[in-house]
């Protein structure tokens, strides 16, 4: 019977396939340059080429695949298409319909084995030079072709009932019908209309006493219940219906290919989107395929090291975050991220620099590339370059994502996350700042009530950071108001947090309220709001108002407690270069009269307390001993307030700052750590103040900006000439337009003991070389006025600038990655706000030079 | 009550000469009245926190969630007076309903083809963006809405 179904299966699709290849080849012959269609004809013809191998039909994989080839000849631009190809084409388009139809008949492919007419495509395939091919005979009538066109146009197989055969087609044909999914979603629309009336009608019914109303209320209520769920129901269907066809591809595939493979499926009553179903049904098979031809190895192989003969496939199916993630693993070879990269220079997908800077990860996702294939032999079952292309694409068509994990010799795992556009799922529904929202329940993992005195105080702080002590684990917290910038609740003394899994990891959400749990339908958002990633979708309540469904991994990415993905992070930062505006984390504090003081959190090592108690003295300095080393403290009060020291009381334990700095270290004492704040640094103003490099709007309130390098130097000074810095006091000019950033990195070069000129554009820089001798210049790439190559430019044109090494800054690791590739202009490139990084690169420019004479370190003289 | 969607394909392609108007502040609008689905009276509305500053929130119709959009805000006029309800005009768009929140309906009118004008250079940015043409009624003008670009929050940099 399952043989049956597939069958039908198969002669469904490919007549639907075939209509579709006599509309694309005829528009091909009129565009024959168009390289979608000529990709989207030839994954056709694989498709059936595929399906036919299987399914044992050889007379049509022997023809498809001589088809296949020549296609292959015209997609590779080996050849031109010429009138004479399509009809051959056509041809073998005709014959493969001819063939359906004595399979649709008798099961058989008949008696014609189109012996000519492979003997032709293989006699085309050969004259690479694209010559004309003999007229097309016609080919012999067949008396089933009437009877198939017709099915082909409706879909149906077997919608004929025939005599004799009444039974077995009216167990097709009787039992399921065909119903437009449009029908099906304004019957949904219908339904939750009816809903919404049904709860009016209920509620009317509690205000009368009316018993006649009453039971019929009832009634409603009850009918309307199962509606909606017969209704839902219809479009859902459980992933196992495409499953079901896999293991008989496993096991052709691994008799084709002599190994031994055993499917195991978990989760086949996952369920899907019907639409989704049908999206995801031919990926899969492509997956399955590969896994078994690329990754499971022979059985001999496997045996040598030391693994069982038989290989292992694992398909898994589970709800996680309002998606579906399928799994498709196999305990095979792994994929060897060295040959992915070799092929991909082979085939012109990638150049050998840009392949080493590649990830594992993103080396991996090469295999996605159109045109990729590290099979090192055509085989029939795979290795032609489509299928992984195929996938990536037909995946991303509804929305999903692919991803392969892979550990050489352990075996590969391809994830797919489809997003449930329309699905009914459980959800969580809570309050924040006056509104409805709803957590899926997949992301929830529990629920916590903190109360009475316990409420807030249970949230304790990193670095600002709130967190809780979960089982003796810290959960990063994030609240819910603050993330949507909606007003708080009134501080009560109760704290509702859920507890979210996104991903591998968790934290907990602060909300005001948890109402209940629902079920819900998702449905998507309009254009308007597609780009706010903290929402999944959104849902018509009970009541009939709408509410806005949470995405668990959109709300930890916004609110920064998890790390943001590379894609959202370069749209961010791409954002960020467009308006020009710096956003950092800062951490606020406060030191004598100074109420609000920041420096870059970037720059912080640590936080500690000291007792006063363990404070010593030693060179001058207040050090404390710290992980077997001596670390010296600044009081930041005395700093700031030389003029008029105050010697009031100081705090005990004193809190530290602790700075690092290649391998020596810096506390500075103050009186309280604040808060951190992701903040957009807006104004600016430099104060003439001691200490200070000016203040800015952090969370509206003004902070002054510390200048670490000078507090350093003015308190500790002792400490770190004996020490010595590693910059010997080469000159090196910063070109930088924002001050503040300036500010930054002159801090980090001059801790190390080079000289730094600062210059805010491309005139004030070429004054600053004109001026004083300089070894390194350090610009930032988008300096003004028309970026650093018009600096680079002029440099190059004098010939005592030539030799400066050039280190240019970027915005984002992104934009850095990208411009380190282009090192004609300059010798390096690196991330603006990455301290260790730039100073390591600027050790290596210096490195280059002639070692020149020693200056003494010189401090804070050449501003 | 549900609406024939069968019509919004072949009423997003041709047009019908005749205009579905309202008021904005003191500017008429009109569009072409096979886009114009349906016109509500202020609906409860779901705020959209985050959302770009002229979505108003999100309304239910008949189980179709729908953003709406207020007109107010979209063409950079002063907010309206606070007792005024704003009523929704519900237009098709290739991307699905869309709700203008407007300031009152008014008729549906024929217009003379011949009173057609492009729109004054002059025009403020955000409006010059929405409105396709002007026609010269008697007593005043006619401002022709273009749908499409006003539930585009990315054209006329009014976003």
């Amino acid at each position: 019977m399952q043989d049956e179904d597939v069958i039908r299966e198969f002669l469904v699709e490919s007549h639907e396939n075939l209509s579709r290849l006599d509309r694309e080849l005829v528009e091909l012959e009129k565009h024959p340059k168009d390289s979608e269609m000529l990709a989207s004809i030839f994954r056709t013809i694989h498709t059936i080429k595929g399906t036919c191998g299987f399914l044992a039909f050889s007379t049509l994989e022997r023809i498809t695949h001589q088809a296949e080839t020549l296609l292959s000849q015209l997609r590779d631009g080996r050849r031109d298409l010429s009138p004479s190809l399509v009809s051959l084409i056509l041809d073998t388009v005709d014959a493969t319909r001819k063939v359906l139809g004595s399979i649709e008949a008798s099961g058989e492919e008949g008696p014609d084995r189109f012996e000519d007419l492979a003997e032709r495509l293989r006699v085309a395939a050969q004259l690479t030079t694209g010559g004309e091919v003999q007229p097309v005979p016609g080919l012999p009538p067949s008396p089933a072709i009437e009877h198939l066109d017709c099915n082909s146009a409706t879909g149906h197989t077997e919608d004929k009932p025939r005599e004799g055969d009444a039974a077995k087609s009216s167990a097709v044909a009787d039992a399921n019908i065909r119903v437009g999914v449009g029908l099906l979603d304004k019957l949904m629309d219908l339904v939750g209309e009816l809903v919404l009336t049904r709860n009016q009608i209920l509620q009317f019914n509690t205000e009368r006493e009316d018993a006649a109303l009453n039971v019929t209320s009832q009634r409603l209520n009850l009918i309307t219940t199962e509606l909606q769920e017969g209704v839902m129901k219809t479009r859902m269907q459980p992933i196992g219906t495409v499953w079901n066809k896999l293991p008989r591809v496993v096991r052709d595939t691994s008799v084709a290919l002599g190994k031994q493979i055993r499917l195991e499926m978990d989760g086949t009553e996952t369920e899907l989107d019907r639409t989704i179903i049908e999206a995801i049904k031919d990926p899969l098979v492509h997956l399955v395929r590969n896994s078994c031809d690329h990754g499971i190895e022979a059985p001999e192989v496997r045996v040598r090291i030391g693994k069982p003969p038989q290989g292992r496939l694992t398909l898994r199916a589970y709800h996680e975050g309002g998606q579906v993630n399928i799994e498709i693993g196999d305990d095979g070879a792994g994929i060897d991220v060295a040959q992915v990269k070799q092929k991909a220079i082979e085939k012109g997908l990638l150049r050998p620099e840009q392949a080493e800077k590649l990830t594992d990860r993103e080396a991996l996702n090469m295999v996605f590339q159109p045109g990729f294939s590290t099979a090192k032999t055509v085989t029939n079952v795979s290795g032609r370059g489509v299928g992984l292309d195929v996938v990536k694409s037909n995946i991303e068509k509804i929305g999903g994502t692919v991803d392969v994990f892979s550990r050489p010799g352990e075996g590969t795992t391809v994830k797919l996350k489809i997003p449930l556009t329309l699905a009914i799922i459980p959800g969580l529904v809570i309050t924040s700042g006056g509104e409805r929202f709803v957590i899926p329940q997949v992301s929830l993992l529990e629920l916590i009530r903190l109360e009475g005195d316990s409420g807030e105080k249970h949230i304790e702080r990193v670095h600002g950071t709130p967190v809780y002590r979960r089982r003796g684990s810290l959960l990063p917290i994030a609240y819910l108001n603050q993330v949507l910038g909606l007003k708080s609740a009134e501080r009560a003394d109760v704290v509702s947090m859920v507890v979210l899994q996104a991903e591998d990891r968790q934290f907990g959400l602060v909300v005001d309220g948890i109402n209940d749990t629902q079920e819900i339908v998702v449905k998507p958002l309009g254009k308007q709001l597609k780009g706010l990633i903290v929402y999944a979708g959104a849902t018509i309540m009970g009541d009939g108002r709408v509410a806005l469904i949470l995405d668990v991994l959109g709300i930890g990415q916004r609110s920064g407690v998890l790390a943001e993905s590379r894609e959202q992070a370069r749209a961010a930062t791409e954002q960020k270069t467009l308006s020009g505006v710096e956003q950092q984390r800062l951490l606020l504090f406060r030191a004598g009269s100074f109420k609000r003081l920041a420096v870059p959190l970037s720059l912080v090592a640590r936080l500690e307390e000291f007792p006063q108690s363990s404070i010593e003295h030693a060179g001058g300095c207040q050090v404390v001993q710290y992980r077997n080393r001596i670390l010296p403290l600044i009081p930041l009060r005395d700093v700031l307030e030389s003029d008029a020291p105050d010697h009031s009381q100081t705090a005990d334990p004193v809190q530290v700052i602790v700075f690092n700095d290649g391998d020596r270290s810096v506390g500075l004492v103050v009186d309280q750590i604040l808060d951190v704040a992701e903040e957009t640094v807006t104004v600016r103003q430099k104060t003439g103040r001691k200490g200070l490099l000016g203040s800015a709007v952090v969370g509206k309130h003004v902070a002054d900006f510390l200048d670490l390098n000078q507090v350093i130097r003015t308190a500790a000074d002792g400490w770190f000439q004996s020490t010595g810095g590693s910059g010997n006091g080469r000159r090196i000019l910063v070109a930088e337009a924002s001050a503040f950033s300036r500010g930054l990195i002159r801090s980090g070069l001059d801790m190390v003991g080079y000289r730094v000129l600062e210059a805010a554009n491309r005139d004030e820089a070429i004054r600053g070389l004109e001026q004083h001798p300089v070894d390194i210049v350090v610009t930032a790439l988008d300096l003004p006025p028309d970026g650093s190559s018009a600096l680079i430019t002029a440099m190059r044109r004098r010939t005592e600038w030539q030799g400066i090494p050039i280190l240019a800054l970027a915005d984002s690791a992104e934009q850095a990655r990208v411009r380190a590739g282009q090192t004609a202009d300059f010798q390096d490139c690196q991330v603006k706000f990455d301290r260790e990084a730039m100073l390591e690169s600027v050790a290596r420019l210096a490195s280059t030079l002639a070692s020149s004479e020693t200056v003494p370190v010189c401090v804070g003289e050449e501003r | 009550m549900v609406t024939d969607t069968t019509t919004t394909k072949s009423g997003l392609a041709q047009a019908s000469g005749q205009f579905s108007t309202f008021f904005v502040a003191d500017l008429f609008f009109g569009v072409d009245v096979l886009r114009v689905q349906e016109v509500l009276r202020f609906q409860q509305m779901t705020r959209v926190p985050q959302a770009p500053e002229v979505i108003e929130g999100l309304i239910n119709l008949r189980g179709q969630i729908v953003t709406a959009i207020d007109m107010r805000r979209r063409l950079r006029l002063p907010p309206r007076a606070g007792d005024q309800t704003p009523m929704n005009m519900v237009v098709r768009t290739e991307d699905g309903a869309v709700s203008l929140l407007v300031d009152e309906i008014g008729d549906v009118l024929d217009v003379d083809a011949t009173t057609y004008e492009r729109p004054p250079e002059n025009l403020d940015l955000a409006a010059r963006d929405l409105i396709r043409g002007v026609y010269k009624l008697k007593e005043r003008l006619l401002l022709v809405l273009d749908a499409e670009r006003t539930v585009d929050l990315t054209a006329g940099r009014a976003a």
